[in-house]
């Protein structure tokens, strides 16, 4: 809850957001995105993802500089751990998500925020990626969020903002929902 | 609408593809009831006067409520009559219909927001190996084959066939996206008697920033009974129906749901919250506290740790899908550049974006209750002043509409 002697800031420039609504409403087309990775091995288990470029609002775009994701699997899976395992980049990519759903949500409703933690944790029978038992799927069984949040707002107003978060959340919807991959070697 | 226009003085046909309350003839399944009590249905000059004010309409007793309503207002209904298009012409519309055209200078389009069922896209994909219909065709379980029902989504509609299917000894299982929560009755008066005396009814479309959120959400997820029983996801629980998340896909013959379940009851259970809240509010600081039920908070919804992601279709488990996913409206005859990239009517609080069109019935057209019966009337008197505008604007044409007989004839 925001007083008007203290503005609500938590870094989010939500009026660009609202404009780009308003814009987009007039120019559905413009929002089409595509995202984009590349990815390319190293050695072993070892692999390293690059983003720069996307396309986006008619036009492409790209990063201020390239991000690069180095993954690996640790060394108990008698790999080199020279990063993050795939699926920890997905738990990655959600919290990510999630939590910047949270401050931009926090942000339209006049919450100050003043600290977001997300711990997460997957679930994950490895007979599955193994290929021992087929009926184990190799994917997390399920996954858990928790979230701790200090702001100006009662505990419903917190839950309300992590609820929001994950209905508009883009990764959630990946993850909770079926969505087509297609692979193609050239 | 008619009522408002005869008052107005304004000469009008109305046109009915059936007969009076057509659609509750034959487009609802047998024990459904209003989920608004008796008094709420208030017409223009005509509203409840049995001994049951807090019960709740079923079906023949909504066909004889509006029939009543036809005749006591002298409405110029042209039964059996089907519009099948309209164009606009230099000064109106020429309305063509099943028994002849007529011209007009202004046209009220009161067809309804549910002449066809809203289905998803996936429902394509269920394969024929399980009996499939929409909440526009079930009429009762017996009708259905024995074995497993999935019924496919859980607002009012969704909610009462489960429960219904279920009570017939067809083991339900209910997908469940976004959903409205609400008990049917709160401090023990009805939740639709709150949400009128606190003025939530009553809010207008031109107060919100996000219109398009608020016309596409849900029904209440409410049912009308003797009892007045809440029918809500935990009292399905109980009874014995499983629920899963939304339906998403299809893959292998099983049919998949969102793994959001637990979220989109949270969002259900936080929004019905605040609308308590709020109603709590209302109750203390206009002195209406003393008496009433203590203010209290319902159980949240109970969501089982793993709900299934995927269920074999065509097996026992699933015999039947049933499409409780909404409704649309049918404009399939409106010839008239007047549609948004989603082919809605363009309109401004009923409006249309076409001169002397006008909507009624759809969800929040101009204010919250505007799809009840009882939104009829301020829709209608604040429309039937545009529309008399409208007409007065241009004087010099004759404003009846000439009826089949003398089509293609425009009235000068």
């Amino acid at each position: 809850m925001g007083t008007a002697t203290t503005p609500v800031d938590n870094g989010v420039n939500v009026q660009a957001l609202l404009d780009a609504r308003g814009a987009l409403a007039e120019a559905p087309q413009a929002a089409q995105f595509k995202w984009r990775a590349t990815c390319t091995w190293v050695k072993g288990t070892h692999s390293r993802s690059a983003v720069e470029g996307f396309f986006g609002l008619g036009e492409e775009q790209k990063h201020k500089t390239m991000f690069t994701f180095d993954a690996d699997h640790p060394e108990v899976f008698a790999s080199e751990d020279h990063g993050a395992t795939p699926v920890e980049l997905v738990l990655a990519g959600l919290a990510s998500c999630l939590t910047a759903g949270v401050a931009s949500v926090a942000q339209l409703r006049e919450i100050q925020l003043h600290s977001v933690k997300a711990t997460l944790e997957g679930n994950m029978d490895i007979q599955g990626i193994l290929g021992m038992d087929t009926d184990v799927r190799p994917g997390f069984d399920g996954i858990k969020v928790k979230f701790d949040i200090d702001a100006d707002a009662t505990p419903d107003e917190i839950r309300a903002l992590v609820a929001q978060s994950q209905k508009r959340s883009a990764v959630f919807d990946v993850i909770t929902n079926p969505t087509n991959v297609s692979v193609e070697v050239n | 609408m008619s009522r408002c226009l005869t008052q107005r003085s304004i000469d009008h046909v109305v046109l009915e593809r059936g007969e009076v309350a057509n659609s509750w003839k034959t487009e609802r399944w047998d024990s459904l009831r209003l989920l608004t009590p008796n008094w709420q249905s208030r017409l223009p000059g005509f509203g409840y006067e049995g001994d049951e004010p807090d019960g709740y309409r079923d079906m023949p007793q909504t066909i004889s409520f509006l029939e009543r309503y036809a005749r006591a207002i002298s409405a110029p209904v042209h039964t059996h009559t089907t519009v099948t298009n309209v164009r606009a012409v230099d000064g109106g519309y020429v309305v063509a219909t099943d028994r002849g055209s007529f011209t007009t200078r202004a046209l009220v389009i009161a067809s309804g927001a549910c002449n066809l069922p809203s289905v998803p896209a996936v429902a394509e994909l269920v394969p024929a190996t399980v009996a499939r219909l929409t909440s526009m065709e079930y009429r009762n379980a017996s009708r259905l084959d024995e074995g497993g029902v999935l019924v496919v989504g859980a607002s009012a509609t969704g909610t009462q066939i489960a429960d219904e299917v279920h009570r017939s000894g067809r083991p339900v299982t209910l997908a469940v996206g976004e959903h409205v929560r609400v008990p049917r009755t709160y401090r023990g008066l009805d939740i639709k008697w709150w949400m009128d005396k606190v003025g939530i009814l009553d809010e207008r479309y031109d107060e919100f920033d996000s219109l398009e959120r608020v016309r596409n959400l849900p029904s209440l997820q409410l049912t009308g009974s003797d009892d007045r029983h809440t029918l809500d996801l935990n009292a399905l629980t109980d009874q014995g129906v499983r629920l899963v998340g939304r339906f998403v896909g299809m893959r292998g013959g099983k049919a998949q749901f969102s793994g959001s379940l637990r979220n989109v009851c949270e969002l259900a259970d936080l929004k019905m919250n605040r609308l308590l809240d709020r109603i709590d509010e209302w109750a203390i600081q206009g002195g209406h506290d003393e008496g009433l039920e203590r203010p209290h908070r319902f159980e949240p919804t109970r969501v089982e740790a793993s709900p299934p992601l995927e269920l074999d279709l065509g097996t026992n488990d699933i015999r039947t899908v049933i499409w409780a996913t909404g409704y649309r409206p049918d404009h399939s005859w409106l010839d008239v550049p007047v549609f948004d990239r989603k082919g809605r009517v363009r309109h401004d609080g009923g409006v249309a974006e076409a001169p002397g069109m006008y909507l009624m019935g759809i969800p929040f057209l101009r204010r919250r209750k505007s799809s009840l019966i009882d939104g009829a009337a301020d829709d209608a008197r604040d429309l039937s002043a545009h529309l008399a505008r409208f007409l007065g604007a241009d004087k010099g044409r004759a404003r009846r509409p000439k009826p089949p007989g003398a089509s293609d004839e425009r009235a000068e």
